[in-house]
C-alpha cells in the first residue's frame, strides 16, 4: 500500500496541480496540447507520460529538446519514444518521425492507444468518482452535491483537451486517428537513395539530410511563424530514433577514437537553432552506453535541454535482487533546463524507478520495501554470514548463532 | 545585478574595474545566473557590452534581465548592447545562401574546414571599438559558453588564441572587461575542455566557480560559490585570496550565506 501512495511521483510543492488563470487574450492557450507554465509562462507540452511530466517539472516546453539515454537494449527508450509521438497524435499535433532503422510508417502504427476512461485509480480524483457515482442514479444526488451541475466525463477524443493522458501498451492506436493527423517521414535509408552523396558543414551526410528536412517542414508548414495569417497555430513533434548510432553513418558508437567526433555536437547545435525558433519539441533516442569517448556524452548533454538516462535491469544481477522486484529499471534525470528563469521546478526526488505494470508505464519514487525478515541483513550481508560459516566449519553452531548477532 | 554578490566581490556599478578577465566556471549545476548578473551589472554601470550568446535564445536573456531591472532591447536600441545570437547566426550558416562580400558571418567556421575563429574577433572588435559618438564606460566583452566552440568542432588551441586576441584587443587596448563562462568537470574525460578551463584559470584575474553541492541535491542550498581573486600584483607574487559561500536561487534574487549559515538551518 505504502508503494501505491507513493506512486504517481508527486512532487512536495504541487506545483503542477495548480494552474494560474491566463487571460484571454493570451494566445499561448490557444493551441491544443499545451499549457503555460506555472514560474515563467513558457508553453509547456506532455511528454505523453504523466509521471514523467511531473519529474520534469510540469512538462516539456516547447522549443527545447528532450534526450533520452537509452538503455542497454533500447525496450524502454523505444516505449518513451513512442508515448511522445501517441500524446501528439491525441492532441492534433503534427508529427516529424525520422529514423534509420525502421520505416515511420511501421512506427506509428505501433504506438500505443490512449485509454479515454480511467482505469488507474491512483490518478482518479474525487470529481470523476463522484461523476461516475452519478452515472448510476439519474435523481440528485444526496453526498456529493456539489458535484450535481458538473459535465459528464468525456469519453470520446474530445477528452484531449486535457493535459497528459494515459495509453494502453498491449493495444495499437486505431488508423481512424492515425489518418487524421498530419505527419512526416524521414527515412535515412529512402532519403540516400533518392539523393547523391553530399558533405556540408563537415557534418554526416545523414544528419546533414535530416536537418534539411526539418528545417523545409519547419518552413513550408509555417511552424516557424512565416505565416503569421494562419490563426490556428501548432506544434510539431519531431522523433528521431537512435541518433548517433552506426545505421545514421556515424562511427561514434564502434570506434574508440572515431573520424568526425564533432558530427553530432553540431547536429544538435543546429537542431537548438532551430528548436528555438519555432513551436516544435523534439525527442531523441542516443544510445549512449555504447559510446565509447564519454567526452561526447557531457557535450551532447550541455547541448540539450532535458537529459534522461534509462536503465533497466535486464540482464544484470538487480533482475533477481528483490530489493527491486517490482520495478523494470531506474531513471536518471540528468539535467532539466532553465528556461527564461534564474530557477527550474526540480523535483525533490532524486530515486526514480519505472515499472510497466500490465497496461501502464509509470515512473515512481524508487520505494525498498521494509526488511521484514528474522535476520536484520540484506542480500549483500547474508553472503558474508554464508562465507563465515564455510569457514568456520569447526564451531559451525556458534557461526549459525553468530549470524543473527549484528554488530 | 545580485546586490550581495556585488558586496562580496566589492564591486560596484559606479566604478567598474577595467583591464580584467573574470571566468566563471561552473561544475555538476549551472552557472548562468553569474552570467545574467554581469549582464546587467556592466549594462547597469554604462558600459558598452558585446555579448556572444552561443547558447541561448536572445528572449531567454531578455526576459531574465528584465527580472533584474534591465532591458535588452533598450539596451540593443541605445547602442549600448552588442548581442550576437549563435543560433541564429548558425542558423544562416547552415541553411543561407552564400553569403555576399563583405558581410562574414562571424560563425562561418562551422561550415569550413577549418577552426577559424577569426572572423568572430572580428566582429567583437569593430564591435567594440569606440566610434565617435559613444559616450559608454569601458567595453565589456561577454561570452556565455565557450565549451560549445569545442562542440563546434574549433580546437581548444584556436579558442585560447581568441581569447589572447581578445585580451589584447579589450583588456589591454580598449581598457575593457572580458567575462568568460566555461563548464568544467572534476572526473570530466573531456580532456580539451580541461586545458582550456586550466589555461584561463592562470590568465584570469578573478574566478568565480559555481559547484554543486557534494553532499546531492538540497532545495535549500543550491551550491558554493569559491570566489579566487588573484594577486593584484604579479611582481610581488601576492596569495591568492579564496573566498567560499554558498547559495540560494531566487526567482530575482541570489542569496549568498557563510557555509553551514543557511536560512533553512538557523
Amino acid at each position: 500500500m505504502a508503494a501505491l501512495a507513493t506512486g504517481g511521483a508527486t512532487p512536495s510543492d504541487g506545483a503542477t496541480s495548480f494552474q494560474r488563470k491566463v487571460p484571454a487574450s493570451s494566445r499561448l492557450a490557444a493551441i491544443a496540447g499545451t499549457r503555460p507554465s506555472v514560474r515563467h509562462g513558457q508553453l509547456l507540452l506532455s511528454s505523453g507520460l504523466p509521471s514523467l511530466d511531473c519529474v520534469l517539472g510540469g512538462g516539456l516546453a516547447v522549443g527545447t529538446l528532450l534526450l533520452i539515454e537509452e538503455d542497454k537494449y533500447g525496450i524502454y527508450s523505444n516505449l518513451l519514444f513512442k508515448y511522445f509521438l501517441a500524446e501528439g497524435i491525441v492532441c492534433g499535433h503534427n508529427l516529424f518521425v525520422a529514423s534509420a532503422k525502421e520505416d515511420p510508417a511501421d512506427i506509428l502504427k505501433e504506438l500505443p492507444a490512449p485509454l479515454f476512461d480511467d482505469v488507474h485509480k491512483n490518478q482518479v480524483d474525487e470529481k470523476e468518482t463522484a461523476i461516475k457515482s452519478k452515472q448510476e442514479s439519474q435523481e440528485s444526488l444526496k453526498i456529493a452535491w456539489r458535484y450535481q451541475n458538473l459535465p459528464k466525463m468525456e469519453v470520446s477524443p474530445a477528452a484531449s483537451a486535457r493535459f497528459g493522458h494515459y495509453y494502453d501498451v498491449s493495444k495499437t492506436v486505431s488508423p481512424e486517428l492515425l489518418k487524421s493527423i498530419k505527419w512526416h517521414r524521414f527515412f535515412l535509408p529512402e532519403v540516400m537513395s533518392l539523393h547523391p552523396e553530399i558533405k556540408t558543414c563537415n557534418m554526416t551526410c545523414g544528419y546533414t539530410r535530416l536537418l534539411q528536412s526539418i528545417q523545409r517542414i519547419i518552413y513550408q508548414e509555417g511552424f516557424d511563424g512565416s505565416y503569421p495569417q494562419k490563426k490556428q497555430k501548432n506544434i510539431l513533434r519531431i522523433g528521431i530514433q537512435s541518433l548517433g548510432s552506426v545505421l545514421w553513418g556515424d562511427d561514434i558508437c564502434c570506434a574508440d577514437n572515431p573520424e568526425d567526433i564533432y558530427s553530432l555536437t553540431k547536429f544538435l547545435y543546429v537542431l537548438r537553432g532551430l528548436l528555438r525558433m519555432s513551436l516544435s519539441a523534439c525527442i531523441i533516442t542516443v544510445p549512449a552506453h555504447l559510446i565509447q569517448n564519454k567526452a561526447i556524452m557531457e557535450r551532447v548533454t550541455n547541448l540539450s535541454d532535458t537529459v534522461v538516462g534509462l536503465e533497466s535491469f535486464i540482464g544484470s544481477e538487480r533482475e533477481t535482487n528483490p530489493l527491486y522486484k517490482d520495478y523494470q529499471g531506474l531513471i536518471h534525470v540528468h539535467q532539466i533546463p532553465r528556461l527564461n528563469s534564474l530557477i527550474c521546478d526540480v523535483s525533490g526526488t532524486k530515486d526514480l524507478a519505472f515499472r510497466l505494470k500490465r497496461k501502464l508505464f509509470t515512473i515512481e519514487r524508487l520505494h525498498l520495501p521494509p526488511d521484514l525478515s528474522d535476520t536484520v541483513s540484506r542480500s549483500s550481508k547474508q553472503d558474508l554470514a554464508e562465507s563465515t560459516k564455510l569457514l568456520s566449519s569447526g564451531c559451525g553452531a556458534m557461526a549459525i548463532g553468530k549470524k543473527h548477532l549484528d554488530f | 545585478m545580485f546586490v550581495e554578490l556585488n558586496e562580496l566581490l566589492n564591486a560596484s556599478p559606479e566604478r567598474p574595474e577595467q583591464g580584467k578577465l573574470t571566468l566563471l566556471r561552473d561544475t555538476k549545476t549551472d552557472g548562468s545566473f553569474l552570467v545574467h548578473h554581469f549582464l546587467s551589472f556592466y549594462l547597469k554601470a554604462g558600459c558598452k557590452v558585446c555579448f556572444v550568446a552561443l547558447l541561448q535564445s536572445f528572449s531567454h536573456y531578455n526576459i531574465i534581465a528584465q527580472k533584474l531591472g534591465v532591458s535588452l532591447t533598450a539596451a540593443k536600441e541605445r547602442g549600448q548592447l552588442v548581442f550576437l545570437e549563435g543560433l541564429k547566426s548558425c542558423f544562416d550558416v547552415f541553411f543561407g545562401e552564400e553569403q555576399h562580400v563583405g558581410q562574414t558571418n562571424p560563425l562561418q567556421f562551422v561550415s569550413e574546414d577549418g577552426s577559424n575563429l577569426k572572423t568572430m574577433y572580428e566582429f567583437v572588435r569593430t564591435s567594440l571599438m569606440a566610434s565617435g559618438s559613444d559616450s559608454w564606460k569601458c567595453p565589456v566583452l561577454l561570452v556565455d559558453d565557450l565549451s560549445v566552440l569545442l562542440s563546434l568542432g574549433v580546437r581548444p588551441v584556436d579558442v585560447l588564441d581568441f581569447i589572447h586576441y581578445c585580451r589584447v584587443a579589450v583588456c589591454s587596448q580598449l581598457k575593457g572587461n572580458i567575462v568568460v563562462l566555461v563548464h568544467s568537470n572534476d572526473d570530466s574525460e573531456d580532456e580539451e575542455n580541461e586545458l582550456i578551463v586550466n589555461s584561463l584559470c592562470h590568465q584570469s584575474n578573478l574566478i568565480l566557480w559555481a559547484e554543486g553541492l557534494t553532499t546531492g541535491f538540497c532545495k535549500d542550498v543550491h551550491g558554493q560559490l569559491k570566489i579566487i581573486q588573484k594577486g593584484s600584483s604579479e611582481l610581488k607574487a601576492e596569495k591568492n585570496l579564496l573566498r567560499i559561500y554558498q547559495y540560494k536561487i531566487q526567482d530575482k534574487n541570489v542569496t549568498f550565506f557563510a557555509r553551514g549559515m543557511s536560512a533553512a538551518v538557523l
